[in-house]
């Protein structure tokens, strides 16, 4: 099925004198994680589904530095920042789309001061745009009917005031889309951001991400919907810790749409 | 005739708004401490976030119920305040009600003053049952110590006992009662008077008069020394609360001369520092002191009045982690008080004292349990940002002291050698695409 994958690198198009009309911006998650590298190639498989001339940095690509950011480093986040600024406006980048918030949220809001000034887009986002101008269609397949909750991500949602897109998309699955009793600006993380993806969290009674899927599994979903590599983790997870694995998914909403058509 | 009265009057409010001013001034200097930022962007966006936040108090009422209750105090602390320009014109220059020279309107005023001095008793009288019979538990959290459990009530007894006397005055007034215009509340209560001699009614009503408007003096004055200055700092607080997304945090201008320069082929790591640079060179990366923080931060920790809602909100509290951004405010405040404290007692000069915020007042441990995910943020009714503070502080464990938790090292380790938080090779970025 891979080779079906068309994956081109901004060099190749470059190559052939040619700008594609996105950059997908695949993040450390989306590259190395297992977990997340399928949340990539679901995405992937709707970009060339949808016919969007796209390409990626690959090798060329380097952490945006919001981990490093975030803990306090400064310097590592800048060094990053103009790094992967030098190689994008190199490139002549003008917009951006990419699957993981903490992503999204640094390049659009932290490298424009820095020189790197792009459109920058979360997936949900971009996703909701081909389906509104007819390039994409969402059929509800497997997912039709099913109970679905979407857990929002703290740099899509609060940080960004990006709630609906995401929302939308899972409407169009014709799922039954329940939500949280902490859903939109009242979110509750889970547990990843501010660095802690990286180290054990500090002495308390509980796990955020055991907290967050208590609230989660308390609306009885099937599928947890999840719009960030970390929080994909972090729910899954909490799952598992609530031996509730075989009963309730924890999914990206590209894996929803591509699953959905059997892509 | 006797003047006695008006002098005492004179001297009172003198005296009162003098040593309020005196507080003001500290005050500011205080906030001053803080390093500068540039505010001067978004003035619209500011302006409207303060007419709806602070004025329109549209983010109290996410909570329905003590949204609902602030809002009648603060309508009837702004309100009731018009009655008290009619005291001092009345308390300066010997008269007696002098609005009441215009007429019907005047028994309109003072009728919607006695009803919402009225709910506003009720009001507090509700807030003190959640503080101190329901409990809530944001009310009782580890930082609510002694002073602010007492702070929080006191304020409450003072808005009960100034209410109270508000409606007696009126209750007593003899010549008001007769006007018979305005005194919705207040007739109900002159009943218990009735038995009284009129002289013994009217040293009730002077003498209610006279302690609603010392307790209004007092009252401001406690302000300065409590977690109720929110109620004049809530405006410029929101003014100058953040406009850009709550996901951006600021990159250091410091660091990025550095990281410019870092990465510049063309500059001479030899060459001498222009003119003057040296002093543009920060002395600190980072917060670990409250001078380490922006002014804006300062601002918000004197503009918290401590009511939990970030608290309530935060992941890592509700997990039982120690991290609580109130006590992040709390303690920036206490500190902040120390330091202009040390400052008056050496003559404008601050003498180190051996003490900072981190670690005396905030532990490494509630700094490295934050997510940043900004729900405090959101939550705060104010615009206050305890985010900032907890990464100015974390910049400082990690740029100055190095000091980051041993995994975290390793995060930026890899970061550094590989461009990812984990240890794979940046040569292997595209490999997804083949497996």
């Amino acid at each position: 099925m891979s080779e079906l994958l068309k994956v081109p690198t901004m060099a190749e198009f470059m190559a052939q004198g040619k700008q594609p009309e996105v950059l997908f911006w695949v993040g450390c998650a989306g590259s190395f994680d297992d977990r997340a590298k399928k949340i990539t190639k679901a995405f992937v498989k709707l970009l060339n589904k949808s016919n969007v001339e796209f390409a990626v940095l690959g090798t060329e690509e380097s952490c945006t530095g919001d981990p490093a950011k975030r803990a306090g480093n400064e310097f590592l986040f800048q060094m990053q920042a103009v790094t992967n600024i030098e190689v994008m406006n190199a490139y002549e980048v003008k917009k951006i789309v990419t699957a993981c918030p903490h992503c999204f949220n640094t390049i659009k809001n932290e490298y424009p001061e820095l020189g790197g000034k792009y459109e920058v887009m979360h997936h949900t986002q971009f996703l909701k745009t081909l389906l509104d101008e007819g390039r994409l269609t969402i059929e509800g397949g497997q997912f039709k009917g099913k109970r679905i909750t979407f857990h929002d991500p703290c740099y899509l949602g609060r940080a960004n005031n990006v709630y609906e897109a995401p929302r939308d998309l899972i409407r169009k699955l014709e799922a039954e889309l329940i939500e949280m009793k902490n859903c939109r600006r009242n979110g509750l993380c889970c547990g990843a951001g501010g660095a802690q993806m990286f180290k054990e969290p500090e002495k308390g009674n509980k796990d955020v991400n055991v907290e967050r899927t208590e609230q989660a599994l308390d609306v009885k979903p099937q599928i947890i919907a999840a719009g960030c590599p970390f929080c994909n983790t972090m729910m899954t997870d909490g799952v598992k810790a609530k031996e509730k694995e075989s009963d309730v998914a924890v999914m990206d909403i590209a894996e929803l749409i591509a699953n959905a058509q059997d892509l | 005739m006797n003047y006695i009265p008006n002098i005492l009057f004179a001297i009172a409010l003198i005296a009162g708004i003098g040593y309020f001013a005196k507080n003001v001034k500290k005050l500011i200097r205080n906030i001053k401490l803080g390093h500068d930022v540039d505010v001067s962007d978004n003035k619209s966006q500011r302006w409207k976030n303060m007419a709806m936040i602070a004025l329109g108090q549209s983010k109290m009422v996410r909570r329905p119920i003590a949204g609902f209750l602030h809002v009648i105090v603060y309508v009837g602390f702004v309100i009731i305040n018009i009655e008290v320009l009619e005291i001092i014109i009345d308390g300066l220059f010997g008269t007696h009600r002098v609005f009441s020279s215009i007429g019907s309107l005047y028994g309109v005023l003072i009728g919607s003053f006695e009803i919402l001095a009225a709910l506003v008793f009720i009001s507090v009288v509700i807030f003190w049952l959640r503080r101190n019979v329901i409990k809530l538990q944001r009310f009782w959290k580890a930082e609510m110590t002694s002073w602010p459990k007492n702070d929080g009530n006191f304020i409450l007894y003072f808005e009960m006992v100034l209410m109270t006397l508000f409606l007696v005055m009126n209750a007593t007034d003899i010549s008001f009662q007769e006007m018979n215009s305005g005194n919705i509340i207040s007739q109900y209560i002159a009943p218990i008077f009735s038995g009284l001699s009129e002289g013994t009614i009217h040293i009730i009503e002077r003498a209610a008069w006279w302690m609603h408007i010392l307790g209004v003096l007092v009252f401001l004055n406690y302000l300065y020394f409590s977690k109720h200055l929110h109620i004049l700092l809530a405006f410029p607080n929101t003014y100058y609360g953040k406009t850009r997304p709550k996901g951006q945090f600021d990159n250091l201008e410091a660091v990025t001369k550095e990281v410019k320069m870092m990465m510049d082929p063309n500059v001479d790591p030899f060459a001498a520092p222009p003119e003057g640079a040296e002093n543009a060179v920060p002395a600190k990366f980072g917060a670990s002191d409250v001078q380490d923080l922006s002014w804006v931060s300062l601002l918000n920790a004197y503009t918290c009045t401590e009511c939990g809602r970030c608290t309530s909100e935060c992941p890592a509290n509700q997990t039982g982690k120690k991290l609580s951004p109130r006590k992040i405010m709390m303690d920036t405040r206490d500190r902040l008080e120390e330091v202009g404290k040390n400052i008056d007692a050496n003559k404008g000069e601050f003498k180190p004292d051996g003490k900072q915020l981190l670690d005396d007042y905030i532990t490494r441990e509630e700094l490295w349990a934050c997510t940043s995910c900004n729900a405090c943020v959101e939550a705060c009714p104010v615009s206050i940002d305890p985010l900032s503070i907890i990464l100015d502080m974390r910049r400082y464990l990690v740029m100055e002291q190095s000091a980051a938790p041993t995994e975290l090292n390793n995060m930026m380790t890899n970061i550094e050698n590989n461009g990812a938080p984990w240890p794979y090779n940046q040569m292997d970025r595209l490999n997804w695409k083949n497996e």
